[in-house]
């Protein structure tokens, strides 16, 4: 393995992507939008219930508890699927999980596959590395499907279209549906139901044809071996009912301990992420449905669990870290990001984007890389996403800790290895800079020669600074500098003598 | 009731009108104000970067210049967060690395010690209405870290909404950070001015004379996004406002 792939090829490092995204009025107000509604929404959800900050708190200590005995759990859902029917593929990463599904896919004998939206697969690059394979993966995600038809790139966790608006997307509909199967009518109009109608026809057709099926999953419940799968449009219910293979390709993080569990987590994460107080369609199916493989029954006959680490157990290592892993994919810490909302999705290099993406992906991926080095900084440290997070991740804490290991290095977890990573480069500058201002700060009496210097020398303060400064004077003024600093007006005004 | 007061660097070199300010505001409460001269910086900037090790000495610092006060103020909800929240994470890391607990101790001995200015004057001296006259229209920002880390709530409002001659407007989209972020606004450029962009909008929009806050980094980067932009919107740090009185009004 070389590094863990999250998909997605090199990128530019985050404050260059995002000056694009900035400056793209389109993206802005398609995201401003977007954003916001949601967030408006999730707050109303949010605040229906009296005991959210107990759920909450109960959602942390659940995924603490499993995380704390990930390696006891795992096994058990393994026995718990295994007994009815499945069968359960461990992955060590990215290529393997793709390795394991293609396999099982050509052993079917069949060319295609419909797809339920996830985010594993999408970090594996499955759908890539099937097509290397000659078969065709189709997304039946409505906004799943807008991204593939687009040849674009998801840039947000649960609406991964949310930077295109209406009339783009009647654009794609009209000129690329036909390609990949039953086109779109000649006179479709931007209006939502004409948009979702013309996907339904379309994919209804790749529905009533696939014999096969892969998905993700939200939750595995260890006891039982159930998986569970939240979606809104019915879409993926259709791909986990109908055919007769169903492969599911799941995060080792997603597992909890009992079904009585999912009580907390059908509240939050509908809530948090469409701002829905129940979930619309929530599929849960256990081994091969009839418990004893015989094909009896409803769904699939056939049931694959590809259970996939890509990264996770290092960042388990991680006393700070780890926390993300007890993400959810709600995405509300997207949608309250002042910093994604104006950057958008893509700039973050990642399948995951937003808070929580610059704090998994330089877990998952290393900080080695332009981008990878650069999320941790993508934030202002406003707190926002901590804030509605429904399991508490200190996103805040895990960036500053992360900054670190950038600028610092230190010890992390590398394939089960602990390791001692060197900072990273092209922050030589920078350290010494916070050196020297240490060092002043620490002396009162040399930063008092230095603010009565500065003060002397208000009068020449230039409106643009060069180098690094221009960041900020490219479009702030400059504060004014006093004729005397807060000390020494202190010391004149209470005659007192400092030191 | 004696204080120190942690005026903050950031207000010791470039905003002492706003130390001042708080000087005669508490002064007027019946509060003896001291100033310990050995304080400097909180260590945010180096934290916050990434250069924990590097704010090990201004913890120390800040600590060591603050004991044996009860009450530690400070005109900064950002830098009060930092103490309250960091400083024991500094002490406990450090600990972990074997570098002995004295940082963790000092943390622990500082930060009950230490309030904001609003928190100082609703929870402590339990008053909202200390006196002040701004006969303006404000809209009043509330930063980050006072907002969501302290959790400072209502209570700059309450103190504003007592001013006499105040009139105060909600700030649409308050909550929302107004890009400057410490080496953010130099490492992200773009992004902090769009958002600091967006926040002067919705300043704008309210009408008022006076966009006010409780942390004068934020304000910096506002102030010079206005200023930059030639727009008559002034900005002000609350304490400013509240020390403002009749007799001595702002000038």
């Amino acid at each position: 393995m070389t590094g863990t792939d999250l998909g997605m090829p090199a990128f530019p490092p985050f404050p260059e992507a995002a000056r694009e995204a900035v400056h793209d009025e389109v993206l802005r107000a398609n995201l401003r939008h977007a954003t916001h509604t949601i967030r408006d929404k999730r707050a109303r959800a949010v605040a229906e219930l009296d005991d959210w900050d107990r759920l909450r708190a109960a959602g942390k200590a659940i995924k603490d508890h499993t995380l704390r005995h990930l390696d006891r759990y795992l096994l058990q859902l393994e026995a718990a699927v295994t007994a009815a029917g499945g069968t359960v593929h461990w992955a060590v990463d990215a290529d393997e999980a793709n390795r394991i599904v293609t396999g099982l896919v050509l052993a079917t004998g069949e060319r295609e596959v419909v797809k339920v939206k996830s985010m594993a697969t999408q970090e594996t690059g499955l759908n890539e590395a099937l097509e290397a394979a000659g078969i065709a993966a189709y997304e039946t995600d409505l906004a799943e499907l807008i991204v593939q038809l687009g040849h674009d790139r998801p840039s947000h966790i649960l609406v991964p279209a949310i930077h295109r608006n209406r009339g783009e997307i009647r654009d794609l509909f009209r000129s690329e549906m036909g390609r990949w199967g039953r086109p779109a009518p000649e006179d479709l109009g931007d209006d939502p139901r004409e948009l979702a109608e013309a996907a339904r026809l379309h994919l209804r057709e790749k529905f009533l044809r696939a014999k096969v099926a892969v998905s993700g999953a939200n939750f595995m419940v260890a006891e039982t071996g159930t998986m569970v799968v939240l979606e809104s449009e019915g879409n993926g219910r259709m791909c986990l009912t109908l055919p007769e293979t169903l492969i599911s390709v799941v995060g080792i993080e997603k597992v909890v301990p009992t079904f009585r569990d999912l009580e907390v987590f059908l509240q939050t994460l509908p809530r948090s992420s469409t701002a829905e107080r129940m979930n619309p369609y929530t599929t849960m199916w256990t081994g091969t449905g009839t418990g004893t493989g015989t094909g009896e029954g409803d769904g699939p006959t056939a049931f694959h669990l590809v259970l996939l680490d890509n990264g996770r157990t290092d960042t388990l290592a991680d006393e700070v870290g780890r926390q993300a892993l007890r993400c959810i994919r709600c995405s509300a810490c997207l949608n309250v990001c002042p910093v994604y909302e104006r950057a958008g999705g893509h700039a973050y290099g990642s399948v995951y984007p937003g808070p929580i993406g610059a704090v998994l992906s330089p877990q998952l991926r290393g900080t080695a890389n332009p981008i990878d080095a650069t999320l941790p900084y993508a934030s202002t440290l406003c707190g926002a996403c901590y804030e509605v997070c429904p399991v508490a991740i200190d996103i805040p804490e895990i960036l500053v800790h992360l900054r670190e290991r950038v600028v610092q290095g230190g010890p992390v977890t590398r394939e089960g290895v602990r390791v001692r990573i060197r900072p990273a480069h092209g922050h030589t500058a920078e350290r010494a800079a916070m050196r020297a201002a240490r060092l002043l700060l620490d002396r009162p009496g040399a930063l008092r020669a230095g603010e009565r210097l500065l003060s002397r020398a208000r009068r020449l303060r230039p409106q643009r600074l060069p180098g690094p400064g221009r960041a900020w004077t490219d479009t702030r003024a400059l504060p004014d500098v006093p004729a005397e600093s807060f000390r020494d007006w202190w010391a004149r005004e209470r005659k007192a003598p400092q030191k | 009731m004696r204080a120190a007061l942690f005026v903050t660097c950031v207000n010791d070199a470039l905003y002492p009108r706003t130390g001042i300010a708080v000087v005669r505001l508490l002064e007027r409460l019946g509060v003896e104000v001291d100033f310990p001269a050995a304080q400097s910086c909180c260590g945010q900037p180096q934290y916050n970067t990434g250069y924990r090790r590097e704010s090990e000495p201004l913890l120390r610092r800040t600590a060591e210049a603050f004991a044996g006060y009860d009450h530690v103020v400070t005109p900064s909800g950002s830098c009060a967060a930092m103490i309250r929240e960091q400083y024991p994470r500094i002490g406990r890391k450090a600990a972990e690395e074997g570098r002995g607990s004295t940082l963790a101790a000092l943390a622990d001995d500082l930060v009950p010690r230490v309030r904001e200015l609003t928190e100082f004057l609703v929870d402590v001296l339990g008053v909202t209405d200390v006196g002040a006259y701004f006969p303006h229209t404000v809209t009043y920002h509330p930063s980050c870290h006072g907002l969501r880390s302290l959790g400072l709530g209502d209570r700059p409002r309450r103190l504003l909404a007592a001013v006499k001659g105040l009139e105060l407007v909600e700030l649409p989209g308050a909550a929302e950070c107004c890009g400057f972020g410490g080496t953010f606004a130099l490492k992200n450029p773009d992004v902090s001015a769009a958002m600091g962009a967006d926040k002067i909008r919705a300043a704008r929009a309210t009408g008022a004379e006076v966009l006010c806050g409780a942390d004068n980094s934020c304000l910096a980067h506002l102030d010079g996004t206005l200023r930059r932009a030639g727009e008559p919107l002034r900005t002000l740090h609350l304490a400013e406002i509240l020390a403002a009185t009749e007799e001595e009004p702002l000038r």
